[in-house]
């Protein structure tokens, strides 16, 4: 059964325990086929709402479907079997370190598939070749650059070629040549694949340009979402500080804290 | 009205003791789930005898330099102690069954602990820090069959077999000083060895208690490196856990192996 939203969050909300309240009252719906970000500041709570979309965490309220199916009432061996249709790019990329860049790749394949392997041998050039690293296939990596690394694990990570893909700031800290090159290969990969794909980001130009839809979150509640001209020209003051990087708005630039003047004890 | 430090203190040791608890019961949880997923590794051969490789043979040779000199300090003390009695001819008996019973197991633990233990504890801590271990869930692979029960059963399978190694050092050892240097008689040495040195009392549970520490040792550095807290701190901490509790551990165990086997003989 085909679902038109392959992801639907409805009311789903996340607490460590009763004093750390993570995520409230949240709702989305990511239609297939699409590039959806979900934006907001560091600690706004994006990384948990990814990782409660990979089952990694069961909210305390609400629900997360994931092609129909609730996340959090899957046993092991059917969330294993979802997964096997999910593909997560890691912040820095979590390559297997005692593992050369081609068995990174053909990971998965080994584990999961009983593949001859003359034909691993194919795929994962293939994926490689996808990503312009055909040529780096028997370094480690240790010897990659941050920007390769990048490359790799979307490799990896498009390697069973699955339907919903993850990026865990996929952005952050790489230089200019290849954070275009990450960006692109963002979108190609997913209308290649016929993916879905979902990027939690806090760089907004980047993400901007190649995403179909934005949410934006502030201090685990959505506050905002739209097209991502829509949230450009937005007027929400949370929204505007946000995707124009101004240093003090509805999120004030000083941490709280006593007045400054009892501080320096003139009061 | 009580004390405020007082109440702070035992709330203090009340958590301490709760956590322990805590932490015992994930530890027993781990070590089960390990165990129940040791048919995955060994249908898959190749993911041990690579553990084996870096947990076993690249610990040979500080096992085999330290036995040796082990066996070597056994040769000088026990001839002095030996011939002031007469009895030198009974170095081979003693320095054997020192080693065998205990020296063999209880040494070669240790040094098994620190450096196959720490690594493999600072390996599985990093590949949390990065998230490795992570990156392996999300693509539906369990860690624990993947990379934690190759490396236990690689690390109770290496411990025996470094540890006889250790011994048969340590005899060699003893040997080179009581026969080559100080010219006990090569004969005796051998052969009253040989008659005193039982199979079962003596090599077999040298065995044993070489398994549980094996067991021991490999539960902890595991256990401690999936525990760990993914900041470099938090890593360095967990290999430091590793090789204080293995220590302890074996040196407790060891007490009660002994008593268990030794007693009234």
């Amino acid at each position: 059964m085909a679902v038109d939203n392959l992801v639907e969050i409805s009311g789903v909300g996340y607490s460590y325990d009763r004093r750390r309240t993570v995520l409230t009252g949240i709702d989305m719906v990511i239609p297939r086929g699409k590039v959806v970000a979900i934006m907001g500041i560091s600690g706004s709570g994006k990384t948990t709402l990814l990782r409660l979309i990979g089952g990694a965490l069961k909210p305390t309220q609400g629900a997360v479907r994931v092609n129909g199916q609730i996340m959090h009432e899957l046993d092991r061996d059917a969330l294993y079997r979802m997964r096997r249709h999910m593909g997560m790019l890691f912040q820095f990329g979590a390559l297997f370190t005692d593992l050369s860049v081609f068995d990174n790749v053909a990971f998965q394949m080994r584990e999961h598939t009983d593949l001859p392997a003359a034909m691993i041998n194919d795929l994962v050039m293939m994926k490689l070749h996808a990503v312009g690293l055909r040529g780096a296939h028997r370094l480690m990596p240790a010897e990659l650059s941050g920007g390769m690394a990048r490359r790799v694990a979307l490799a990896r990570a498009t390697a069973l070629d699955p339907m919903l893909i993850l990026y865990d700031e996929p952005f952050t800290g790489l230089d200019p040549i290849s954070l275009g090159v990450i960006r692109n290969l963002v979108r190609k990969l997913n209308d290649a694949l016929g993916a879905t794909s979902i990027i939690i980001t806090h760089d907004v130009q980047e993400a901007l340009d190649i995403v179909d839809y934005v949410y934006y979150l502030s201090e685990g509640v959505m506050v905002a979402h739209g097209t991502p001209a829509e949230m450009r020209e937005s007027t929400d003051p949370r929204v505007h500080q946000f995707v124009w990087g101004e240093a003090d708005g509805p999120l004030a630039y000083q941490y709280a804290g006593r007045k400054f003047s009892e501080e320096l004890e003139l009061a | 009205m009580p004390n405020h430090g007082v109440i702070v203190s035992v709330r203090n040791l009340g958590h301490h003791a709760i956590d322990g608890v805590l932490r015992l019961g994930y530890a027993t949880r781990f070590i089960a789930l390990t165990l129940m997923h040791s048919g995955t590794s060994f249908r898959r051969l190749h993911l041990i005898v690579r553990e084996l490789y870096f947990t076993g043979v690249q610990s040979m040779i500080i096992i085999l330099v330290s036995g040796l000199f082990v066996g070597m300090v056994l040769g000088f003390q026990g001839y002095q102690t030996l011939n002031t009695y007469g009895s030198e001819s009974a170095l081979g008996v003693l320095v054997a069954l020192s080693l065998v019973r205990e020296l063999g197991p209880v040494v070669s633990a240790l040094l098994f602990a620190s450096r196959a233990g720490s690594a493999m504890t600072a390996e599985i801590g990093l590949m949390k820090t990065t998230e490795q271990l992570s990156a392996m869930e999300m693509m539906a692979v369990d860690p624990i069959a993947r990379v934690v029960a190759p490396r236990f059963w690689a690390g109770v399978i290496s411990m025996p077999l470094l540890a006889a190694m250790f011994s048969a050092m340590g005899v060699y050892g003893g040997y080179l000083i009581g026969v080559v240097l100080i010219g006990v008689d090569d004969g005796s040495f051998w052969s009253q060895m040989q008659s005193a040195v039982d199979l079962r009392e003596d090599i077999v549970n040298g065995v044993i208690k070489s398994i549980v520490f094996g067991f021991a040792v490999t539960s902890i550095a595991l256990f401690e490196g999936y525990d760990a807290l993914p900041t470099a701190e938090g890593v360095s901490g967990a290999t430091t856990r590793t090789v204080v509790t293995s220590s302890l551990a074996i040196l407790g165990l060891d007490f009660i192996l002994t008593a268990f086997m030794f007693r009234g003989v």
